[in-house]
């Protein structure tokens, strides 16, 4: 029956490439061909699931405008049924789909019901039909529709819609990329095919494909395949896609590691000057952290509400403003507070827990309890596809490069400017600095309020990968005075062995233990790190506690 | 007790009796108040009667009572050894998880899913009692873990921290560690303590209803004598030579261990007292509010500990205690009349005391009653 239907509807297209396609095509009226049978129609619009799908993909893949035409309005759902007939709603008329004449809509016409499975394949129809007509990116985006389609649920209906877009009257007109992509979808079809030469070939052509769902469609097709040379074929591909996987999986978790250690360094760096140089445990450390993120947020709305059209360079705009949003507040919590604290670091840890809080709280009755959604701009969305099933998302490398960026300029501030010149001064000998005639006083602010600035900027970056709330600063701060700790005080070098160290180390037992328990092991891990070596992993004697 | 007369030096609380006449006087008078007037205003009084004590305060100053054991174990620990511990609300939680496990065995059947499980187990589709939950349908082997359990954590943890001459700060940052990554285990459902929902709707206490009038008030008669006999403890600790030695590590480590100590069993030892101590509160915090969850271990808990010895006064025993009710009273009052004020408060109160009154309020009224001397 199908194979039948299948039949009709190529002799309806053959008959009509010559002359119908163009005419249909320009006139995209209902009455330019009398091709779509009104049975044919009504197995579209309220047929057995499996007969719908068929019958969509095989009207899909002839050239009749009238069938396409239905295709469409069933796709945004504007198909009803009325005695029998399929009726196309447009706007307060409706058309009958195979006559083309208007028709009354009466009160007991039903909805063409689109189910999800009819969804999936109505996708891969529209991206079939419109397939030809776009520029190359709409090729590749319909191509990509196909092959999906081709891989969740490879049904051989979907055969004649692939081929079709492949065939060589098309072949000068379509992109390189999106005849990978057909090729793909139709080698999948193909593992079905009667030929087993044609199967054998599928399966050596799904072997480059690293992605779960074909290693899926490969087994399921090696269980019931009974000639062995498409078995050896399919058990090659099989292994070949199986390893492609797990190099996937692995360098995935080495790059997730690695985008969590640049986070953690960029939340760390701040307190690398704070605590590492200044030796002040500034519990606030995180909520800097927050308020970076806040500015960010605030500029974000200041430019979608006056400068739409440069909403996507408003983290250039963020980034010194969230520097100097958390520097003036790290500024202020020095004269203020822990200027009178030097010393003593058990009372300096209370004072800024408590600042901490006021901090928090006073963002909470500024923008309320909820998180607020910072959007990316549009250039960090999205990523590079490696092997097929690795994604790298923008945003994370952006974020990766920043932290890097942030560190070479702290290390130059640190090691080449005046002001570097002075703060490692005061650390090393604070009586002797002064005596050199450094404001010393002065000094500690400004390295405060360089590594509250930093703590800001880190606080710009996290709000592009994770929720900006109130209680934001809190899930950091363990980590990075962890982070520190562990790095050793006074010590760039440190801090940034240890922060990617954390990362990728949490990362890879995440893989292997599950998150929490992941996260439990590396506490416990730097707990007794500590134990053997309570100077961290290099040492530098500094003005700590 | 020792009659060693010693020099005192100058801070140091004299060596002599436990307590001055006047001092055993307080102690009679506060032992009247918890075991006489209370239940008496209480239970006697009928519920419109201007004197009469509300439920809601008897459950309120039961809890604070609990929160002020906190605080005199972190004051040992801190006022009198100089060693800040951020992880505190760990040992709190672990006895109150002790007893928690105890009350969930009471209920019994009469849980959501009248199965000998308790509920959180049937949900999760659990067959048996883990091990961890062997000895919790006894009531002597659960007061015997109240003591154990938060000891031994202690102990272990003390031990290789102190071995390792982990001071000051670092020592406070991994205590924070500590109790991060306990919370982190106990978030989670496999560990066997029923994840982020921990354990409530508790029933019974040694077969008796939980939620009467007469069980609260022996809760509270029971925690107000346990915060007595914890504030005698502490008092004759630190007046013997063992707290003496503690105070002098507190002041000068080095020199300490020139005399010819070695601080490790020292330090360890009241540190495992103090954790028992916190471990006790939480045992008798659990039933008296009738919940317990990983929230308890979070680490704005441990340090809230530290900050109520702080406004009380560190290095004075009656000190913590007042801090205890002075903030706690503070919170409850605030939280329900102006919420968006209580967190302001409290990190002024943080701000505050550091800056300003380095020996609390207990350290203000001395050097107020100093002055009023001086001018009489």
């Amino acid at each position: 029956m199908m194979r039948h239907k299948m039949m009709d509807a190529l002799r309806h297209s053959v008959l009509r490439l010559g002359l119908g396609l163009s005419l249909a095509c320009a006139s995209g009226l209902p009455l330019a061909a009398h091709a779509l049978t009104a049975p044919q129609a009504l197995e579209l619009a309220a047929g057995e699931a499996d007969e719908r799908v068929a019958q969509l993909l095989q009207l899909a893949a002839s050239d009749d405008a009238q069938a396409h035409a239905l295709i469409r309005a069933l796709s945004d759902e504007s198909v009803q049924l009325q005695d029998g007939r399929v009726l196309i709603v447009q706007g307060a008329e409706a058309i009958d789909a195979v006559s083309g004449a208007v028709v009354a809509l009466a009160d007991g016409a039903e909805e063409a019901v689109v189910n999800n499975r009819l969804r999936g394949a109505l996708d891969s129809a529209l991206a079939g039909m419109d397939l030809l007509k776009g520029d190359a990116a709409r090729q590749r985006e319909a191509a990509a529709i196909l092959q999906r389609g081709a891989f969740d649920d490879p049904t051989p209906a979907q055969l004649p819609l692939v081929e079709r877009a492949l065939s060589p009257e098309f072949a000068a007109r379509l992109d390189p990329a999106a005849r990978e992509s057909l090729q793909l979808a139709q080698a999948a079809l193909h593992l079905a095919s009667t030929d087993p030469a044609q199967r054998s070939a599928a399966a050596r052509r799904l072997a480059g494909v690293g992605q779960p769902i074909v290693k899926a469609l490969l087994s399921q097709r090696l269980e019931s395949e009974t000639d062995p040379a498409v078995k050896t074929a399919l058990s090659q591909a099989l292994s070949s896609v199986e390893r492609a996987l797990s190099t996937a999986s692995v360098l995935g978790q080495m790059f997730t590691g690695f985008s969590l250690g640049s986070i953690l360094l960029l939340a760390a760096l701040g307190l690398a000057i704070t605590y590492g140089l200044m030796g002040v445990i500034n519990m606030a450390h995180g909520e800097l952290i927050m308020i970076g993120a806040y500015a960010t947020y605030l500029v974000q709305l200041a430019f979608r509400h006056y400068l739409p059209g440069a909403f996507d360079y408003y983290l250039l705009a963020a980034l010194p403003l969230s520097f100097l949003a958390s520097a003036l507040v790290g500024a202020a919590m020095e004269r203020s507070v822990i200027r009178f604290l030097y010393g003593r670091p058990l009372e300096t840890l209370l004072a800024t827990w408590g600042i901490s809080l006021v901090l928090m709280q006073g963002v909470r009755s500024l923008f309320g309890a909820q998180n607020v959604g910072v959007e990316n701009p549009s250039w960090m969305s999205g990523g590079i596809t490696l092997l097929g099933s690795l994604t790298l998302p923008w945003n994370r490398i952006v974020i990766i490069v920043f932290a890097f960026a942030v560190l070479l300029a702290v290390a130059l501030l640190i090691g080449k400017t005046r002001l570097g010149l002075f703060v490692r001064g005061v650390t090393q000998n604070r009586p002797i600095a002064s005596c050199m005639g450094v404001n010393t006083a002065r000094i500690d602010t400004y390295a405060f309020a360089l590594g509250s600035g930093i703590a800001g900027l880190a606080g710009c970056a996290l709000s592009q990968v994770g929720n900006v709330g109130p209680d934001l600063g809190q899930n950091y701060i363990v980590d990075s005075f962890m982070v520190v700790v562990l790095g050793g005080v006074g010590q760039l070098a440190g801090t940034v062995y240890a922060a990617l160290g954390l990362g990728l180390l949490n990362k890879l037992l995440e893989g292997w233990a599950g998150a929490v328990l992941a996260k439990i092991a590396v506490l416990v891990f730097i707990i007794v790190f500590i134990q053997k070596r309570p100077q961290g992993i290099f040492a530098l004697k500094g003005r700590q506690a | 007790m020792t009659t060693q007369v010693l020099t005192s030096a100058p801070g140091l609380p004299a060596k002599g009796p436990l307590l001055a006449r006047s001092g055993w006087g307080a102690i009679l008078v506060a032992l009247l108040v918890v075991c006489a007037v209370a239940p008496a205003l209480n239970l006697l009084l009928p519920a419109d009667s201007i004197f009469h004590l509300s439920d809601y305060l008897v459950g309120l100053l039961g809890k604070i009572m609990c929160y002020a054991i906190c605080a005199l174990a972190m004051d040992l620990i801190w006022g009198y050894t100089g060693i800040l511990s951020l992880g505190h609300g760990l040992f709190f939680a672990l006895g109150g998880y002790v007893m928690g496990m105890y009350l969930m065995r009471q209920i019994g059947r009469e849980g959501s899913y009248q199965s000998d499980l308790p509920d959180f187990m049937v949900f999760l589709d659990w067959k048996e009692l883990p091990w961890t939950w062997a000895l919790s349908d006894s009531f002597a082997a659960t007061l015997l873990l109240v003591l154990l359990v938060p000891g031994l954590v202690a102990f272990v943890f003390g031990y290789f921290a102190f071995r390792s001459r982990i001071k000051g700060v670092y020592f406070s940052i991994i205590t924070q560690a500590l109790t991060f990554a306990a919370m982190l285990l106990f978030f989670r459902n496999e560990t066997g303590f029923g994840g982020n929902n921990g354990f409530t709707d508790f029933k019974r206490l040694l077969g008796l209803p939980l939620a009467t009038q007469q069980m609260r008030m022996t809760l509270f008669v029971l925690t107000g004598l346990t915060l007595l006999g914890c504030y005698l403890f502490a008092r004759w600790l630190v007046n013997s030579k063992f707290g003496r030695v503690l105070q002098a590590i507190r002041d000068a480590e080095s020199r300490v261990m020139f005399c010819g100590y070695d601080p490790l069993p020292y330090k360890l030892t009241i540190w495992v007292i103090s954790a028992v101590m916190c471990g006790v509160a939480g045992a008798l915090y659990v039933p008296q509010v009738g919940i317990i969850n990983p929230g308890e271990m979070s680490a704005a808990n441990s340090i809230e500990i530290a900050v109520w010895a702080a406004v009380g006064g560190r290095a004075s025993l009656i000190g913590p205690i007042v801090g205890a009710f002075i903030v706690n009273g503070a919170k409850s009052w605030l939280t329900v009349t102006f919420p968006e004020f209580w967190l302001y408060c409290l990190g002024a109160l943080f701000i505050v005391v550091t800056l300003y009154l380095p020996q609390g309020v207990v350290g203000l009224v001395q050097k107020l009653r100093i002055k009023k001397g001086g001018q009489a």
